[in-house]
């Protein structure tokens, strides 16, 4: 699939932007076509934000009707519990491990299959593009067991080290490409001026494909940050919960009170929301780029 | 720092191209030290390859390797596995009424996700692929329901989906109350929910795909169709949409495989033991269920195995007939 990148975008000649920038309004249908696109869209998430700012009795009375009057206990009692903060953290800090170690592995092993010649580079490169039939829920069982025998399971690090196993494919699948559209000359040039291929890597190689490594990056984040099943497997105890656990257990055992419910799915949302607001540019293009035959 | 190393090194190039010696010592080192050249790249290589190997190798492919040992076991999850059984865990897989009917919703949502989002994506991204002001921003919105977590999205539908829910109370409002019903647990309906959701979450993937996709077709062959008098639509049905073919057999791809290993939706809102009577349990939720929740890991590990090797076989036959001309040993042959 992403296997058929023709080379890396950033070098590719881009004609002009046809359409990005139109001059003519168009054709009154499509906006209306967009439009009714973007409401069903958005109407499960804007139901989700405003049914917290209800009463449950005014979401029983009438589960579709707007905030009246607007009720803002439900977010700022959720902002105070520790319960969603300490979920809050967690979910931070095996993101954040994970994208570094998925970019970090992901970058060297990336480097080696598109700047060096050897005999297995055929082979490994199939090996991690094989990694898109295992999937995380296919080896879900024995990774638990192994988990268990590192003495890993519940812990954030019996979480992490899985995701960055199952982050590599598309990583290396996304950056290879971007690696070897680096012109020779550039690695040459370097290598006149003294630098060897490793400073080459570090100094050149990795600032000029920060796009590609950017986009990996992203898609790790947010990735670790809707894992579910893996957190749901791997840890037991409440306090070691990330936000997707956290959602279901605070849903459960809430069930009664849908406004807090409501308030409690959104704020878990909106991380990722805005970390798609600032990036999108990079997630949407990074996909379509990867994917694009 | 990288931009005057970038601009010095330019340079030189430039100034390589006059000093012909410069660039012949450059080009062919002295036996010597290709040789030592050699051992060093070796030991570069080792060292950037390994440990991205080692993880993947020991966290994605040996978990795999393991469930087809354990799946020779009845064993419950501690010490070494003992109780060989041979295939009798698969004899009761292939046997079980629960795993045939999985099986089936499975199958369903397969062709289901192919035949409803393919289309719809295909004549949406067509109707976005004109010169439209605000693009950019459509795109984005519609991309919105697939960076929402799976959790999440489960948790807000089935609050929406309940009899009292919000969907119902719209109906009503507008008329439409016949049509209410309880759309999660109903058997003939709960399928064609869990359809809708995962078209909502998904299909913005498909078309920003399909978008692409049409964005790397030259304007030059609509144009001239268009000369020759072609209508909007014949240039869409006779010219893009071929020409759009890669993309499309990449995304069914995609989907196919996605829709084989579905298990979070499913699992968050028919919960653990709801989805069999209800019509959408997959291999997946099947697996969790019989495996870890029933502690029986040898069974749960052949389920995996039985899963792993349809969505194989599923891949292999595809890509062996279907994506075969679009990346003629792609997989094999990346790095060539």
């Amino acid at each position: 699939m992403s296997v058929a990148v023709p080379g890396a975008p950033f070098l590719r000649v881009r004609p002009a932007k046809r359409g990005d920038k139109p001059q003519k309004w168009g054709n009154p249908g499509v906006y209306f076509i967009a439009l009714l696109l973007i409401g069903v869209s958005l109407a499960p998430v804007v139901y989700v934000v405003l049914g917290g700012f209800r009463t449950n009795s005014q979401i029983t009375v009438s589960p579709a009707g707007l905030p009246h009057p607007w009720v803002f206990s439900n977010y700022t009692g959720i902002l105070k519990s520790s319960t969603f903060w300490g979920e809050f953290k967690n979910s931070v800090i095996v993101a954040t491990v994970t994208t570094v170690g998925v970019v970090v592995l992901g970058v060297m092993v990336s480097f080696a299959l598109a700047r060096y010649e050897f005999k297995l580079k055929g082979a490994m490169y199939a090996l991690f593009a094989s990694g898109l039939m295992f999937p995380l829920v296919v080896a879900i069982t024995p990774l638990f067991i192994i988990v268990k025998d590192l003495h890993l399971i519940d812990s954030l690090t019996g979480i992490i080290i899985p995701q960055i196993a199952f982050g590599l494919p598309t990583t290396v699948i996304i950056l290879t490409p971007f690696l070897r559209a680096i012109p020779k000359e550039i690695e040459e040039a370097a290598a006149i001026d003294g630098s060897s291929r490793l400073g080459f890597f570090f100094r050149m190689a990795i600032p000029l494909a920060l796009p590609g490594v950017v986009t990996v990056g992203i898609l790790a984040f947010v990735a670790s940050w809707n894992n579910y099943i893996l957190p749901l497997y791997m840890l037991n105890s409440a306090s070691h919960y990330t936000l997707p656990l956290g959602v279901q257990q605070f849903s459960s055992q809430y069930s009664s009170d849908t406004a807090r419910v409501l308030a409690f799915t959104s704020m878990s949302m909106m991380p990722a929301l805005m970390f798609f607001a600032i990036f999108q540019r990079r997630i949407v293009g990074g996909l379509t780029g990867a994917v694009k035959g | 720092m990288s931009d005057t190393l970038r601009t010095t090194a330019v340079g030189r190039i430039r100034r390589g191209a006059l000093n012909v010696g410069d660039a012949a010592i450059a080009a062919s080192p002295t036996p010597r030290s290709r040789k030592r050249g050699k051992g060093r790249q070796r030991l570069e290589i080792a060292l950037l390859t390994s440990p991205a190997i080692i993880v993947f190798v020991g966290l994605v492919i040996f978990p795999v390797a393991l469930a087809a040992y354990y799946g020779f076991y009845r064993w419950q999850g501690y010490g070494a596995p003992t109780d060989w059984v041979g295939l009798n865990n698969y004899k009761v897989i292939l046997t079980d009424p629960s795993f045939h009917r999985v099986l089936e919703h499975n199958g369903l949502i397969v062709v289901l996700s192919l035949v409803i989002q393919g289309p719809l994506a295909i004549l949406i991204a067509l109707l976005l692929n004109q010169k439209i002001r605000g693009r950019a921003l459509i795109r984005i919105l519609i991309f919105v329901p697939y960076v929402i977590s799976e959790v999440i999205v489960g948790t807000g539908f089935s609050l929406m989906l309940q009899v009292t829910g919000a969907v119902n109370d719209v109906l009503h409002s507008i008329g439409l109350g016949f049509l209410a019903t309880d759309w999660l647990a109903n058997p003939s309906i709960a399928l064609w929910t869990l359809m809708a959701i995962l078209t909502w979450k998904y299909i913005g993937f498909a078309i920003i795909l399909m978008l692409a996709g049409l964005q790397s077709i030259p304007d030059e062959l609509s144009e001239a169709a268009r000369i020759d008098g072609a209508s909007y639509w014949q240039v869409q049905r006779h010219i893009m949409v071929p020409l759009l073919g890669p993309t499309i057999r990449i995304w069914a791809f995609l989907s196919m495989i996605g829709a084989l290993q579905l298990f979070d939706l499913v699992y968050i809102i028919w919960g653990q033991y709801i989805s069999d009577t209800a019509g959408t349990s997959t291999m997946a939720t099947y697996m969790a269920l019989n495996g870890r929740l029933a502690g029986n890991y040898g069974y749960g590990s052949a389920v995996a195995v039985t899963m792993f090797l349809i969505s194989f076989v599923v891949a292999l036959f595809y890509q062996r007939f279907v994506l075969r001309r679009d990346l003629t040993g792609a997989i094999t042959q990346g790095v060539s």
